[in-house]
C-alpha cells in the first residue's frame, strides 16, 4: 500500500509502525504536524506539552516505564529541551526513544538557523537524518531500534524542504509483542547524582565508540559508485540535490551523521579522483572529515547561510545555469494578521502610546510590520517579559513607563511564566500584556492549557490566567475586551503609568478558531461612500478587509470588502465621521 | 540526465486560497497514476494572506522536491500577480495557467502603490502559453465561488497525459462528502476550457 506522505506524516506513521506508545510535542513549525498526525493512531498516547523540556521529561518518564516513546520540536524548541538531554544521553533509555528536531535553513518561519546536528555531538547522542518520507518513516522505526540497542536516545534530524515535501511511501506493519510497560527500579541508571553519573558517562564515551563501529555496516550509510571523477559525502535533502545536479557522480550518501563511519568515509575517499561534501548549514560532516586528514572540498563553494537548491549546486559545480532576468519589482506580499484578528487593536493602540514594545514569537510578532509597527525587540520564546524587565533596570524612570512586553497565552504557559515571577519578584514596574486568544495560533490552532481542551480532543481544566499572575505575585491583574479600543487604551495607559509590575490580560478568541462557539462572527462592515473623507484613519489598522479605493482627480475612500469582514467593529471605532458600520 | 523526464508544475496563490489543497489533489492523482511524485511548501506565515508557492514534480523518478528558476513547464497560479511574480521559474515557451482574479497585496490596499497593470499581457509578451480562466465565475455557476481553484484544476487536466479517472478519485478522497458534488462540476467546467 502506497501513500504521498510528507515527511511529518511519515514520521507519526514510523512511529505507529515502531510500537511507540507515548508522544509528546511543543507545536513549533516545520515540525507541528507529526503530533498532529500521530493522533489518528489510537494506539499511541499523544499530548500537546507547555514547552518542549515537558515534552521530554514526559518521553523520558514513558520511557523510564518502559514504552517506546517520541518527542518532538522545531530546532529552537532543542534549546528549550536541551537540559534534560544531556543528561538523558547519560541515563539511556528503557524503552526506545526518538527525539525529532524539526530544523529551519533558510529560517522559512524561525528566528535564527542553528544547526541541531551539533547537539548531537554535543550531547553525545546518535543522529539519523532521512532524505525523503519513505526514509522518515522507516529511520523512526529504526531509531527506536538502535535506541534500545544502544541504551540511548536517539535523535531525528529533519528539515523544513524534509518536513513539508510529499513523496511516495510504502506503509508497513506495526511491531509486535513488545514487553509490556513496568515500573523499575534502577536508582544506579536513573538517578544521576555525582557519583552515579561519573559512570555513566564513561558507558556514554564507549557507547559513542561501540555506535561509530555499528555505522561502518549499518545499511542506511551507503555508497553508490557510478563514475569515480567525483566523490560526494552528503546527507538529508542534500543528496536530492546532488543526484539532480550531478546524476554520475559517486555519492555517500549518510544516513547516520553522528557518529560518522570513519573507515567508509576513508575507504570511499580512496575511491574516487575529488571528493567533496555537500551539506546544509554548518559544515559538519566536512570538519570531520578534514581532521580525519583527508581533502575535501565543502563550504569554499557551497553556502554556509540558507537551504541549498539544485540552482545553488549548478553554480557551486560551474555546471550551465538556466539564465534569469532580474527581478523586477512588484508589490509584496508579507503575511499579516487575519481580518478580525483580536491583537491588531492592541498593537493599534501600543503604537498610537509610543509603547516600547519587547515582542514574543507567535502570530502577533507580526506586530512589527506596518502599519501596526509595535514591537521593538523579539528574540525567543517567553523573552519578552525578561527583557522588559531588563530595561527597565536600566533606562530613566519616565522611559520605564514606556515598556510593555506582549506575549501570547500560549507561550506564556511555554515560559512566560517564570519571566513574570521574576518581574514581580525583582520588582520592574513594567507591563506585561497577555493575549489570550485561546489558542496556539501561530502553528495552525493547538491547543494550549488555556484552552480548554487535550490534542485528543478530551475537555480538560482550563486554567485561569488572570488568577496565575495574582498567584505569582501581580498585585494589578485587569482583564480587557481587545475589540473595545477606548477602554483597552484607557487600561493600558493606567497601567503603564503605575510604577509597579501589573498585567493586562486581553481576551478574544482567535478568528480561526472552528470549534463551535469559540469564535462567532459580527456583522459585516460597510463604508458609507457619502460620508467617507477619505482621512484613511482606518487604514492604520492593516486588516485586509479594509481596502482603499483611489479616486483619479479626488480623495479617495475606503471599502470593506463583506467576505473579509468578520464584523469586529474595530475600524468602526477609528472612524471620527462614523462613516462604518453594519452592512444591512 | 534525469530532469529530462520530469515534469514540473509550480502553484502559485494567496495564503487561504485553497492552492495547498490543489497541490494535494494533483499529487494524489499523478500517484495514483503510477508515477514517482515529489511536493514542496512551506507552510507557517503564508498561512496568513502572504505568498504561497507549491512545487509538483513528477516522472519516473524524481531526485529535488524543488523546481529551480527557469525549470517549471506549468505556472499554475489561482492569483494574477503571484503567478506573474514566479514567471522567472518557468521554461521558455512555457505554459502559465492563471485565474482571472486579483488580490491586492498590502501596500495596494493602503494605497501606497497600485496592483500591477497588464500583467496578462506581460505573460504573454514573455513567450509564455498564458490559458487565462474566470475561475470565480465558473465556480460560481458550478454551486459554490470556493470551487475556483477545482475549474483551474480541471483545465490543468486538460494538460496533463493522466486519465481522468485518476483525478476523479483524487477529488473523491481529498474533497469533503459535502462538497464533492460542486467541485466535480466545477472540474467538469475547466476541462472544458
Amino acid at each position: 500500500m502506497k501513500e504521498m506522505l510528507s515527511g511529518n506524516e511519515a514520521i507519526a506513521r514510523g512511529a505507529y509502525e515502531a510500537g511507540i506508545k507515548v508522544a509528546s510535542a511543543y507545536p513549533g513549525t516545520p515540525s507541528t504536524e507529526i503530533l498532529e498526525n500521530i493522533v489518528q493512531y489510537k494506539e499511541i498516547d499523544a499530548s500537546w506539552a507547555p514547552n518542549e523540556k515537558v515534552a521530554l521529561e514526559v518521553g523520558i518518564g514513558a520511557s523510564f516505564g518502559g514504552a517506546r516513546a517520541l518527542v518532538a520540536m522545531k530546532h529552537v524548541g532543542v534549546n528549550v529541551a536541551a537540559d534534560p538531554l544531556f543528561t538523558l544521553a547519560y541515563t539511556g533509555v528503557k524503552g526506545g526513544l526518538v527525539f525529532v528536531t524539526a530544523d529551519d535553513p533558510e529560517l522559512h518561519s524561525s528566528q535564527n538557523e542553528q544547526d541541531n546536528r551539533n547537539y548531537a555531538r554535543f550531547a553525545k547522542v546518535p543522529m539519523l537524518e532521512p532524505a525523503d518520507s519513505q526514509e522518515c518513516k522507516d529511520f523512526t522505526r529504526l531509531a527506536v531500534e538502535i535506541s534500545e540497542q544502544f541504551d540511548t536516545p536517539v535523535m531525528l534530524r529533519t528539515t523544513t524542504r524534509i518536513s513539508h515535501s510529499k513523496s511516495v511511501v510504502t506503509l508497513g506493519e506495526p511491531a509486535g509483542g513488545l514487553p509490556a510497560p513496568a515500573l523499575e527500579r534502577n536508582p544506579a541508571k536513573y538517578v544521576m547524582l555525582p557519583g552515579n553519573a561519573r559512570i555513566r558517562h564513561r558507558f556514554v564515551e564507549e557507547r559513542t565508540d561501540r555506535l561509530a563501529d555499528f555505522g561502518e555496516t549499518l545499511a542506511i550509510n551507503r555508497v553508490e559508485m557510478r563514475s569515480t571523477e567525483i566523490g560526494v559525502i552528503t546527507v538529508g535533502v542534500a543528496y536530492q540535490y546532488v543526484r539532480e545536479v550531478l546524476p554520475e557522480a559517486s555519492v555517500l550518501k549518510l544516513g547516520m551523521v553522528w557518529p560518522l563511519p570513519a573507515g567508509l568515509i576513508r575507504r570511499f575517499a580512496a575511491q574516487v579522483d575529488k571528493l567533496y561534501v555537500v551539506e546544509e548549514l554548518d559544515p559538519f560532516i566536512e570538519d570531520q572529515v578534514k581532521a580525519m586528514g583527508i581533502p575535501a572540498i565543502g563550504k569554499e563553494i557551497i553556502p554556509i547561510c540558507g537551504e541549498l537548491t539544485p540552482a545553488i549546486l549548478r553554480t557551486a559545480f560551474n555546471l550551465p545555469q538556466t539564465a534569469t532576468t532580474e527581478p523586477e519589482r512588484l508589490p509584496g506580499r508579507p503575511p499579516n494578521m487575519c481580518p478580525g484578528c483580536p491583537h491588531r487593536g492592541v498593537f493599534y493602540t501600543l503604537n498610537s502610546l509610543k509603547a516600547y514594545v519587547t515582542g514574543d514569537i507567535g502570530c502577533y510578532t507580526l506586530g512589527f510590520m506596518p502599519p501596526l509597527s509595535a514591537m521593538d525587540t523579539c528574540v525567543c520564546m517567553g523573552a519578552s517579559i525578561g527583557n522588559a524587565t531588563g530595561i527597565t533596570k536600566v533606562v530613566s524612570p519616565e522611559e520605564r513607563q514606556k515598556v510593555v512586553a506582549v506575549i501570547g497565552d500560549s507561550t506564556f504557559l511555554h515560559s512566560g511564566i517564570t519571566g513574570l515571577l521574576d518581574m514581580v519578584y525583582n520588582k520592574a514596574p513594567a507591563t506585561v500584556v497577555i493575549l489570550d486568544n485561546r489558542i496556539t495560533a501561530m502553528t495552525g490552532r493547538q491547543e494550549n492549557p488555556a484552552s480548554g481542551y487535550t490534542l485528543m480532543g478530551e475537555e480538560t481544566f482550563q486554567v485561569d490566567l488572570a488568577q496565575l499572575c495574582n498567584t505569582l505575585g501581580v498585585q494589578h491583574v485587569r482583564t480587557v475586551d481587545p475589540y473595545d479600543l477606548a477602554d483597552t487604551k484607557r487600561v493600558l495607559q493606567e497601567e503603564m503609568a503605575r510604577p509597579e509590575p501589573s498585567v493586562v490580560i486581553t481576551q478574544r478568541p482567535c478568528v480561526l478558531i472552528k470549534r463551535e462557539g469559540a469564535f462567532e462572527r459580527g456583522e459585516s462592515q460597510a463604508v458609507d461612500f457619502e460620508i467617507c473623507s477619505g482621512c484613511k484613519a482606518c487604514l492604520k489598522l492593516g486588516c485586509p478587509a479594509i481596502i482603499w479605493q483611489p479616486s483619479e482627480g479626488e480623495r479617495g475612500k475606503a471599502m470593506i470588502d463583506p467576505l473579509l469582514c468578520t464584523g469586529c467593529e474595530v475600524c468602526a471605532q477609528l472612524c471620527k465621521f462614523s462613516a462604518i458600520k453594519a452592512l444591512r | 540526465m534525469t530532469t529530462t523526464t520530469v515534469t514540473n508544475i509550480l502553484l502559485v496563490g494567496v495564503g487561504g486560497q485553497g492552492t495547498l489543497l490543489a497541490a494535494e489533489v494533483m499529487s494524489e492523482a499523478l500517484m495514483a497514476a503510477g508515477y514517482d511524485v515529489k511536493k514542496s511548501e512551506i507552510h507557517g506565515m503564508s498561512q496568513r494572506g502572504g505568498s504561497v508557492v507549491s512545487h509538483v514534480r513528477f516522472g519516473q523518478v524524481v531526485h529535488s522536491p524543488i523546481i529551480c528558476e527557469g525549470d517549471a513547464d506549468i505556472i499554475f497560479g489561482f492569483e494574477l500577480l503571484e503567478a506573474y511574480r514566479c514567471l522567472s521559474f518557468l521554461k521558455p515557451n512555457g505554459t502559465v495557467i492563471a485565474n482571472d482574479l486579483r488580490i491586492p497585496p498590502p501596500s495596494v490596499l493602503l494605497g501606497k502603490e497600485p496592483y500591477p497593470g497588464g500583467l496578462a499581457e506581460r505573460i504573454k509578451a514573455s513567450g509564455a502559453e498564458l490559458i487565462l480562466v474566470d475561475g470565480l465565475k465558473l465556480a460560481t455557476e458550478a454551486g459554490n465561488p470556493k470551487a475556483a481553484n477545482t475549474v483551474l484544476l480541471g483545465a490543468l487536466s486538460q494538460r496533463l497525459d493522466i486519465d481522468e479517472r485518476y483525478w476523479q478519485a483524487a477529488l473523491e478522497k481529498m474533497v469533503p462528502a459535502k462538497a464533492l458534488a460542486v467541485n466535480q462540476k466545477a472540474f467538469q467546467f475547466g476541462r472544458a476550457i
